[in-house]
């Protein structure tokens, strides 16, 4: 792989690879300090339509960053494309993963007042003391008229 | 390269449509990647589905609580400096391992120059990175454990779920130190402290929201906060504890002329290279989930 690339020209991409994410690191933590408002005061954009536009802003520059170690640190780019399609496919499965999950937290936390109601909620015991199944004898289906 | 000639080798027989006699001794490569690099691949990609695991639970555990508590205030603090400053020292602690991986980068390239004073001094450096990143971390949970009480079952960091007041012991509003009542707006962070083993939780009125006019308690932060916080970062910080071990392993059989006198380019400090390239990345979103979001 490395026969691809003089050394002068390897040792300038690590160079390149070090400012590379170093310089997307510092404008993480920048925007980040920028968004909860710690360096101008004034500005704040943690909620809303800013905050959708912040998340996505990081997960793109996270994604750039692991694209960028995959392919040049770990020299994913110099590889037979089988070894990478067969390493990197079956990570796209964890796309529907996140989808799935987050629904579901989020449906766990849409019902949380309804699970704390339920838990404090008193059950009158049945009138009819007979131990019983439903269709043995305590159980009358309503009559018709 | 070796490697390309013993490839072209191969293709010649394929052409004859004849059996190799020595398929079954490793003679050919699937991929071009000898084996020992490609199940290094493998079990990096089932590893990295370990983490995607956890990290997915984490963010349905936080989509499923009303609130949970901002990074830049429960990660503000900073060894030797009595300070807030958010996110600082996380960013430090960034900053080592995309260090130690671009030295990582250099001792695999000194290996295959067959270099190995170069393949030693860059794995020294690497070493050094893994274990100030360990430090740092260490540092990181001490503050949490010791200083801010957060466990795996408790978490003090709470945040407002609307506007109100704060509340003395007898019931009336509490006032700052120039007479202004004491309040607070919807989403803003706390941490409760101890007092002799026990929280101190006060009482507060809302204003806003569906507990408007109310008394409650603003009391402890969602539970699972701490126990998602220690066993991901604890468990990246295994992984960059083993990677440190094996990096010194392999950097002492360096050393030793072992893998010199194999002629193949050093591939084991390849395959480390991996491993530790690996825990970079993954520190690049636990980074972007614990942090950043």
């Amino acid at each position: 792989m490395a026969g691809h690339q003089t050394y002068e020209e390897q040792k300038a991409l690590v160079f390149r690879g070090l400012m590379l994410l170093g310089a997307i690191t510092i404008v993480e933590v920048v925007v980040a300090l920028l968004a909860k408002g710690h360096l101008v005061h004034s500005i704040k954009f943690s909620e809303g339509f800013g905050h959708y536009l912040y998340m996505l802003l990081m997960i793109g520059f996270s994604l750039y960053k692991a694209y960028f170690i995959i392919f040049y640190f770990m020299h994913m780019a110099y590889e037979v494309r089988g070894l990478m399609l067969s390493v990197l496919l079956p990570t796209t499965l964890l796309i529907w993963a996140i989808i799935a999950f987050f629904q579901e937290g989020n449906s766990w936390g849409a019902r949380r007042e309804l699970i704390r109601e339920k838990n404090e909620e008193i059950v009158k015991p049945a009138s009819n003391s007979k131990p019983q199944g439903y269709l043995l004898s305590g159980f009358h289906l309503p009559q018709k008229g | 390269m070796a490697d390309t000639s013993v490839a072209h080798a191969h293709e010649t027989h394929d052409h004859d449509h004849q059996e190799d006699p020595n398929i079954w001794e490793g003679a050919k490569e699937p991929f071009k990647a000898s084996y020992g690099k490609l199940m290094m691949w493998y079990f990096l990609l089932s590893d990295a589905f370990t983490f995607a695991g956890f990290l997915i639970a984490y963010g349905a555990l936080r989509f499923s609580t009303p609130t949970w508590p901002e990074a830049d205030f429960v990660f503000a603090s900073f060894p030797f400096v009595d300070a807030h400053w958010p996110l600082i020292f996380v960013t430090f602690m960034t900053f080592v391992l995309i260090f130690s991986s671009v030295t990582m980068v250099r001792a695999v390239q000194e290996g295959h120059r067959e270099n190995r004073n170069g393949v030693v001094f860059w794995m020294l450096l690497t070493v050094l990175g893994g274990a100030i990143f360990l430090g740092s971390q260490a540092y990181e949970w001490t503050t949490l454990i010791v200083k801010e009480n957060v466990t795996m079952s408790e978490n003090p960091f709470g945040r407002h779920i609307a506007d109100g007041v704060y509340l003395n012991a007898d019931g009336s509003e509490a006032r700052k130190e120039d007479g202004t009542p004491k309040t607070f707006v919807k989403g803003d962070n706390y941490l409760l402290h101890k007092h002799d083993g026990k929280f101190d939780i006060p009482q507060v009125k809302y204003t806003t929201g569906q507990y408007a006019g109310q008394v409650k308690e603003a009391g402890l932060g969602p539970k699972a906060f701490g126990a998602l916080f220690f066993f991901i970062t604890g468990f990246h910080g295994f992984h960059v504890f083993s990677g440190v071990l094996f990096l010194s392993i392999i950097m002492i059989n360096a050393a030793s002329g072992l893998y010199a006198a194999r002629r193949n380019g050093y591939e084991m400090v390849e395959k480390i290279g991996l491993y530790w390239h690996f825990v970079d990345l993954v520190w690049v979103f636990v980074f972007l989930v614990f942090y950043l979001l």
